[in-house]
């Protein structure tokens, strides 16, 4: 079955879905939006590092992206202006992914697989690596659940309850670094947030507790995934960014019709 | 022992000592207000207490063990964040539903299970809030202004129900109050601080301390340092004294 091409990027697509919704979810949860973009545009780094130390390019997004992630949480604990600083970061590692590959020698890089993702051309052991890491990322948040709730909610609140925030918010940070390595190939660093934010929010509208908002995330990501792919299929239109796409329309049918369905 | 005793403790944003030389304790079954005007430190004390914000100098000594039970002056809950108050009393632990029905019918707040926390009124929320933090079988309250943003009525009833679950229960409390007004009346001792700790004792012997009348009484001619209660303030009485003087 998974020697059809088209079925491997629908597993890919879901896979990423399964760590994208609960994730997603603590990203809409504390307006953390940006601080994804910023760890997603760094993989591009990443991407270029591993070519030029010729190491997995998987490894490479995964280390660059957990760099960016600590840092850019490291200075949001330090009361830095977050949003110029996340800014000056997310372009910076994106600028200068974007002129290291370009010292890549030899081969010539598809740099748009990386940007825009290249799902179509997952390989079995991409769809493996994709769901072992999508498991890691699921069991952790759930895992932590309730500490991270807590400590989404209040700091002081999670304290009272012998909760430290801010080791709560490094599980966050590893499960977006981890989420950014799975996702670049699926839909490419620039849409790897759209991933995580959309499903997200567009599962708000529908739930009631933040756990049903997770696993609704789930459910709109996979159709996202299946929809997009389908969509690409048939019109001829880039896998990625079709399944953003479907991923939007969903939000867009959620806003208007979500009030009918919650009655 | 002391439930939470804090040893010079001294606390430090940039430059600006917030907290400096403090020491305060507050035993089993003790209640035990914090007073001072905005922007004294009285939060950030708390903060410490709690373990948010690490104290530059001096220590903070809580039992590994002790359960706290929490009131924040208030909760700002996201929008994007969809929580009913029965998920908000199992968190971080779960409790059963008959527990968590019998928390809220505590503060008087029944049935409120399925109602969405963004939906509760201020008042709503601080019993809920109430409710979580005896939820825990606490040994001690700590409770940050939790009346601030109620009106007068809202107060009172808040407090009214406060002094009742602190009869049932004997838990102690460190309650912060912007001033002396809304303190509980049995109080067993009044810290006031600015900075530092400018006096302390039983609510009358604070109220009639110099340095707290410096904090308090300037420019409302002492109007807002006056400690009112039915039992110690009798103006129906024709050779009206102020009981609290002989004390």
């Amino acid at each position: 079955m998974l020697d059809d091409f088209l079925v491997r990027a629908v597993f890919a697509g879901v896979g990423v879905a399964v760590a994208a919704g609960p994730l997603g979810s603590f990203v809409v949860w504390r307006r953390m939006a940006y601080f994804g973009d910023a760890t997603a545009h760094a993989a591009i780094l990443g991407v270029a590092l591993a070519l030029i130390f010729s190491v997995p390019v998987s490894l490479g997004t995964l280390v660059v992206a957990l760099i960016m992630a600590t840092a850019v949480s490291w200075l949001s604990t330090r009361g830095h202006a977050m949003d110029a600083t996340l800014g000056v970061l997310a372009h910076s590692a994106l600028a200068l992914g974007l002129v290291a590959i370009s010292f890549v020698p030899g081969v010539r890089v598809d740099l748009s697989a990386f940007l825009f993702g290249d799902i179509l051309a997952v390989s079995k052991s991409d769809v493996a690596v994709i769901w072992i890491g999508a498991l890691f990322v699921a069991a952790l948040l759930a895992w932590r659940w309730s500490r991270l709730l807590t400590a989404t909610l209040s700091r002081e609140l999670a304290a009272a309850s012998g909760i430290d925030a801010e080791r709560e918010g490094l599980v966050l940070t590893l499960a977006l670094a981890v989420v950014v390595a799975l996702a670049l190939k699926v839909v490419g660093a620039l849409l790897i947030a759209a991933m995580l934010i959309i499903p997200a929010a567009s599962a708000r509208g529908l739930a009631r507790t933040p756990e049903q908002m997770a696993f609704i995330a789930v459910g709109i990501g996979a159709l996202s995934a299946g929809a997009g792919l389908w969509g690409s299929w048939v019109l001829d239109t880039p896998a990625g960014p079709s399944i953003v796409t479907a991923s939007a329309a969903v939000f867009v049918l959620v806003a208007l019709f979500g009030r009918l369905l919650r009655r | 022992m002391s439930l939470i005793a804090t040893e010079d403790l001294q606390v430090t944003y940039g430059n600006r000592k917030v907290l400096d030389g403090v020491n305060v304790s507050v035993e089993p079954g003790e209640i035990v207000t914090l007073v001072g005007p905005n922007g004294s430190g009285k939060s950030t004390l708390v903060k410490a207490i709690l373990g948010v914000v690490k104290p530059s100098g001096g220590r903070v000594h809580r039992d590994r063990t002790l359960r706290i039970g929490y009131v924040p002056q208030k909760l700002h809950i996201d929008a994007s964040l969809p929580l009913t108050v029965a998920r908000f009393l199992s968190l971080p632990r779960r409790h059963a539903a008959d527990k968590t029905a019998a928390a809220l019918a505590r503060v008087g707040m029944a049935g409120l299970e399925k109602h969405q926390m963004s939906d509760l009124s201020g008042g709503q929320l601080q019993r809920v809030l109430l409710a979580r933090a005896l939820l825990t079988d606490p040994q001690i309250l700590i409770l940050d202004e939790p009346t601030q943003g109620l009106d007068q009525p809202g107060e009172a009833a808040f407090y009214e129900l406060l002094e009742a679950v602190r009869r049932e229960t004997g838990v102690a409390v460190f309650m912060v109050s912007h001033d002396l007004h809304v303190v509980m009346s049995t109080s067993d001792r009044v810290i006031c601080l600015n900075h530092h700790i400018c006096c302390q004792g039983t609510p009358k012997v604070v109220r009639n301390a110099p340095e707290y009348r410096a904090l308090f009484g300037h420019g409302t001619h002492g109007a807002l340092a006056l400690y009112q209660h039915d039992h110690d303030h009798d103006h129906d009485h024709g050779d009206h004294q102020e009981t609290d003087q002989d004390a």
